[in-house]
């Protein structure tokens, strides 16, 4: 009886241990972060399009080329990787064998187990200057090859959770719909697809979600321009590798500082919208195949 | 008995002398933090300080002007690099903690302006680097060049170099929104030699073969014309201390400053003072 309260004390407290890191982090960004908007006007912070914080006489504030360079390279790292993510998945689910799929699953999995910085100097050293070259294009670091190495590197969460998703399909259907007759392709897009397709929107998300959040890759890729990209072969400059580059020597306590923190704080927001949609998203998913929530 | 008691006395007084002297040895130690560009100074000066001075340990940490500067307020690190003197907010800082910082010049450098080595250009005036970096001139054929878009490439806004480009090469204009920010003085070289539109800058001790460094008012970027100051971008290097430091630390100081030392910063591509 003691031993089993114990047992519960402590894995009680181990697991409640992320919910007090989690609750620590939100109150130092709020804390840290929302002193900005005392000495730099909300509005000119959201839109304005110069970033020069550490101009002496001039400093400006302008995070809007920023936000939407993060927004572009996420959505460029999506055309990639949900073709690719979303394809292999149905791929492994449906069509490979079962010698294949032991083999591919734990191959594309094993891509999400490369350090990010890996790949940013693979994009750096070697996909950069090829797509430069490649495209006559004045600089290889721009925001097609951040995306695409963002897109490659968000394969393994899309596809897996992809593949989950269609595995959790119940047979059923599938042998209902064979019953009246559909092929093997009218019950994949007609049938297996639609009925997995909550769950593949939340492997969607939770891709962008990491997209999003990565640093290192785009910090070495994405060329680190502040402006607001006017083509695809533009270098842009995303809301993490900003705060990667600029706040080891930011002042403690600066308006620089607080803009750092502020833009730490609306990306924190963003992740956090897009993981209770896929938390939402896939909870409806498993109502729907009736496997409870 | 009595005998194996005072041979055990003795064992462990050795023993403990031994301890004591390990720890004697092993606070030995010199933290260097801060600049990229006096990185290699301080690397290899330290390297043949602890060879001639066994026992000693000295650490050099990179990370950026500012980050040498708070971590010598804070006392987190013994000698802060620096290529930009430090700031009256900074010292006023240091005083507010109880320190008082000394600073010693141990090196000059230049900050050279490089192409890639397949540019056909010869020479830039310092208004076209300015209007360059500003955004004023966007196409080398405005300087001469044979045309195409000038990829311009700066440090980002947080290194000693930007700011030190920042005031002697810009007076204080703002950087062009669309330079590539990039984090270290080798990475704008590696840049610069893989592209060919690029126009980038570095420290005199980064220019390699792969890259073509241009004169500046009809200077080029050298020994003698930074020495001189006849070139436009040329700038001392500082080492920040305690001003109370320990005797090691000013003997590791004063050795950087001596004939030695001073060799050592040539060989890194810098420009000794004497």
């Amino acid at each position: 009886m003691v031993r089993e309260n114990v047992l519960k004390w402590t894995f009680g407290t181990l697991a409640y241990t992320s919910l007090l890191v989690l609750l620590a982090i939100t109150v130092v960004l709020f804390q840290q972060g929302l002193p900005l908007f005392g000495r730099v006007n909300a509005w000119e912070f959201f839109t304005g399009i110069h970033w020069y914080p550490t101009h002496e006489e001039h400093p400006e504030y302008g995070i809007l080329p920023i936000i939407i360079a993060s927004l572009c390279t996420t959505a460029g790292a999506m055309l990639v990787c949900v073709p690719l993510g979303v394809g292999s998945a149905l791929y492994l689910n449906e069509i490979a064998s079962f010698r294949q799929r032991a083999f591919l699953k734990p191959v594309v999995e094993l891509l999400a187990s490369i350090p990010s910085i890996v790949f940013g100097f693979f994009g750096m050293v070697i996909v950069a200057p090829f797509v430069q070259k490649l495209l006559h294009i004045p600089v290889g670091l721009n925001l097609f090859t951040a995306s695409l190495i963002l897109g490659i590197m968000a394969i393994p969460t899309v596809c897996s959770l992809s593949e989950d998703a269609l595995s959790f399909v119940p047979r059923s259907f599938r042998e209902a719909s064979y019953a009246v007759g559909a092929n093997r392709w009218q019950t994949l897009t007609g049938v297996v697809f639609p009925a997995a397709g909550s769950g593949i929107s939340t492997a969607v998300i939770l891709g962008m979600s990491r997209a999003i959040g990565e640093t290192m890759t785009v910090l070495m890729v994405a060329g680190n321009a502040a402006i607001i990209p006017k083509s695809i072969f533009d270098p842009v400059r995303p809301m993490t590798s900003t705060i990667a580059a600029e706040m080891g020597e930011a002042v403690i306590g600066s308006t620089h500082y607080h803009a750092l923190f502020a833009i730490g704080l609306m990306l924190f927001v963003i992740t956090f919208v897009f993981n209770i949609a896929a938390e939402l998203i896939s909870r409806r998913f498993r109502i729907k195949l009736g496997l409870g929530a | 008995m009595k005998r194996t008691n005072r041979i055990a006395a003795a064992a462990v007084m050795v023993f403990a002398a031994a301890v004591l002297f390990a720890q004697a040895k092993k606070s030995q130690k010199i933290v260097c933090e801060g600049s990229t560009t006096v990185f290699p100074i301080a690397q290899a000066t330290a390297e043949v300080f602890m060879e001639r001075n066994p026992g000693v340990e000295i650490s050099v940490r990179g990370g950026g002007s500012g980050v040498g500067a708070a971590s010598v307020c804070e006392g987190t690190c013994d000698v802060a690099t620096m290529s930009r003197p430090m700031r009256d907010s900074e010292m006023a800082k240091a005083a507010g903690k109880g320190r008082k910082l000394k600073g010693h010049i141990v090196a000059m450098d230049g900050i050279a302006v490089i192409v890639h080595p397949s540019n056909p250009i010869t020479g830039l005036t310092a208004a076209q680097v300015k209007d360059i970096y500003t955004g004023k001139i966007s196409d080398w054929s405005a300087v001469g060049g044979s045309g195409g878009k000038i990829v311009v490439i700066s440090r980002d806004s947080a290194s000693g170099t930007f700011e030190a480009f920042g005031a002697l090469a810009l007076k204080g204009a703002k950087v062009r929104g669309d330079a590539l920010m990039q984090a270290s003085n080798q990475a704008i070289a590696g840049m610069v030699a893989k592209t060919p539109g690029a126009i980038g800058y570095v420290g005199l001790g980064y220019i390699t073969d792969e890259v073509k460094a241009v004169p500046v008012n009809g200077v080029k970027a050298s020994r003698e014309t930074v020495l001189s100051k006849k070139f436009p971008y040329s700038r001392p290097l500082y080492m920040y201390t305690s001003a109370e430091a320990s005797e090691l630390v000013k003997r590791y100081i004063d050795f950087i400053k001596s004939e030695d030392g001073q060799k050592i910063v040539e060989a890194q591509g810098f420009v000794g003072l004497r």
